[in-house]
């Protein structure tokens, strides 16, 4: 089952127009055989112009698609497209195997638009769920994926995941054959490219603030480490820590209040709360070795970080207003960059046991290490927001590209770059 | 004794130089969210006309990373004098100095004690295998052990400056212990004069 999704388009700034930049290209590498046939019928249009400024069907099957759990019809099988209740015949549907189908329409109602939509269990005959809501006009694709996220929660039990964005960094060579960085965000189907940063130094750690409005991340700029957080909506950008030496790993604390990074100020590079209101710095570990990677419990109560005091790269937590530190991986000789499920149950980190790379996920209740990916050099994991995916960067030979893995193995997908240009760092929003 | 002169030197230099670490964007406060009306009922923030402050495509003024040695004497090309090796390479996951490298890191040592005026950046690097952040802090690592080499040897303080890059920038990149034994590695780069 592959499913190319391609999207070329234009990112205006200060009203200049940049062509095409690159976007990403999500391919399906593992679905579950068990995908459940649902049909999505082309959505009725009122309003100016003969169709919809957006096909909203198009971009709820890919999405549907991505997930790996369905196989939506193709328009061409469906026999009748309709876009009413009342014209729904069962019976065309079961005929084609489908077992959910989905109609809808999108009025444009003065400068906004509205669209409504139900699900219906074709078996059963009967409607499972509708809607109705009203959109403006530069949401086209938001709405769509909205509807994405209710259809997917309806069948499936569980978020969808579908309006989330992802950040990463891409890796470029210019005409000059110099190195360009460019931190970008894009919606969670590659849409939508967004420069948040570029430059020839490393741009590296983008971090989501939990309410999804900023992101921290660390530049290379002028050749020395810099912690920045941007404000997506203005694009406002303050330096938050620039200190000698390493200005590392930043993480926002659950209520945005805070900052954990790594500093290397004071000689090893140790595990820091930087508070973002008075700029009290708080300094949470203090080893010989190194002490990095902090992420925040989603109760905001715990760190778990890398440290290497024990001889390899492990993982330890430490109370986040300060106290001692517990080591919690002991499986394996290389366990790094660990961070939490939204749920709190579970973390998820790079993996090594005298061999590869790999990403992992520990169950905190039993302690159990359940390997994801057999990748060489996997790196960078981050779950999903509903908790049922993990995204990461991978290689595959000299190609640095993203991947996503369930957590429960059954479906896999690749995100590369169209342009075939190195794409790392990968952050999923909440 | 002797270390502990190293210590305090390097607390002081530290305290010095962490003196005059300065951000850059002073402009605002740290939290600038609640003035920044993305009046967006549904809150998950597609965000509206994004403009981008003024140093989106930076990138300027950054030539000076680039070093050369070609301001520096004629022992720097001659292949049989240690000055002209300024790559020191090192063991996985380790920042210490393999015995081979002592005479290189000792020659530019002494270069830089008879040259006080010159500078020199030690620029760190790891391996692509791991996590990108440990990674960064095992190339400051292995900067440091040697700038602490380099200040045994009475290099000054204000001649050394350590930087880590990580993985974020190496010379080889296959997935082979070849490659990741070119990428394990601290750069020399000299100032020009």
């Amino acid at each position: 089952m592959h499913v190319l999704l391609r999207t070329i388009l234009f990112i205006s700034l200060f009203g200049f127009h940049i062509p095409s930049q690159a976007e990403l290209i999500i391919e399906i590498t593992k679905g579950v055989e068990t995908a459940v046939p649902i049909a999505i019928v082309p959505f009725g249009w009122q309003g100016e112009g003969g169709r919809s400024p957006l096909n909203v069907s198009a971009v709820i099957q890919a999405d549907l698609n991505r997930s790996g759990l369905f196989k939506t019809l193709a328009e061409r099988d469906m026999l009748t497209k309709p876009t009413l209740a009342e014209k729904v015949r069962y019976r065309n549907w079961q005929a084609l195997g489908q077992e959910y189908l989905v109609i809808g329409k999108v009025n444009e109602v003065a400068d906004k638009y509205q669209v409504q939509f139900q699900l219906f269990d074709v078996y059963k005959g009967e409607q499972i769920f509708g809607r109705r809501f009203t959109f403006s006009t530069n949401e086209f694709r938001r709405a769509a994926h909205h509807i994405s996220d209710l259809v997917y929660e309806k069948l499936t039990g569980k978020k969808g995941v579908f309006s989330t964005r992802i950040a990463y960094v891409t890796k470029t060579t210019q005409p000059n054959k110099r190195k360009l960085f460019k931190l970008l965000v894009a919606d969670a189907d590659g849409y939508n490219p967004k420069i948040i940063d570029s430059s020839i130094q490393p741009l590296m750690s983008p971090s989501w603030s939990a309410d999804g409005k900023k992101i921290a991340y660390v530049s290379f700029k002028n050749k020395r480490s810099a912690i920045k957080i941007q404000t997506l909506a203005s694009g406002k950008r303050i330096t938050v820590a620039a200190y000698k030496g390493l200005n590392q790993a930043p993480a926002f604390s659950p209520d945005g209040s805070r900052l954990a990074l790594t500093l290397s100020k004071d000689g090893s590079p140790d595990i820091y709360i930087l508070n973002l209101k008075n700029r009290m710095l708080l300094k949470l570990t203090q080893s010989f070795g190194i002490d990095t990677e902090p992420s925040w419990s989603p109760d905001g109560k715990s760190i778990v970080y890398t440290s290497n005091r024990g001889g390899k790269p492990q993982l330890y937590t430490v109370p986040s207003t300060g106290g001692r530190s517990t080591r919690l991986t002991f499986e394996g000789d290389y366990n790094a960059r660990g961070s939490f499920s939204q749920d709190g149950k579970s973390i998820t980190m790079v993996h090594a046991n005298q061999g590869d790379y790999r990403i992992a996920v520990m169950d905190l209740a039993t302690r159990t290490i359940n390997v994801l990916t057999a990748g060489r050099d996997d790196e960078s994991p981050s779950f999903s927001p509903n908790g049922d995916m993990v995204l990461y960067a991978s290689r595959r030979g000299r190609k640095h590209m993203l991947s996503a893995v369930s957590v429960d193995g059954s479906t896999q997908q690749k995100l590369a770059l169209d342009s075939g240009e190195d794409v790392r760092q990968p952050a999923w929003s909440p | 004794m002797r270390i502990n002169k190293i210590v305090v030197a390097f607390s002081m230099s530290v305290a010095i130089l962490s003196g005059c670490s300065s951000t850059e964007e002073k402009e605002g406060s740290l939290i600038e969210g609640a003035q920044n009306g993305v009046n967006d009922a549904s809150a998950s923030g597609i965000s509206e006309g994004s403009q981008f402050s003024g140093d989106q495509f930076g990138g300027n003024g950054l030539g000076n990373d680039e070093f050369g040695v070609s301001n520096l004497g004629p022992e720097f090309r001659d292949p049989a004098n240690p000055l002209s090796q300024q790559t020191i390479y090192f063991m996985y996951d380790s920042s210490q100095v393999q015995q081979d490298f002592i005479p290189v890191i000792a020659a530019h040592a002494q270069y830089l004690v008879s040259h006080p005026a010159q500078r020199i950046i030690l620029g760190g690097h790891a391996d692509e295998r791991g996590s990108a952040e440990y990674n960064i802090a095992l190339g400051e690592q292995r900067s440091k052990s040697v700038y602490r080499l380099m200040k045994v040897q009475g290099v000054s303080d204000n001649q050394l400056e350590v930087v880590s890059y990580g993985e974020e920038k190496p010379v080889a990149d296959g997935m082979d212990e070849a490659s990741w034994q070119q990428n394990r590695r601290v750069e020399l780069l000299y100032q020009g004069q």
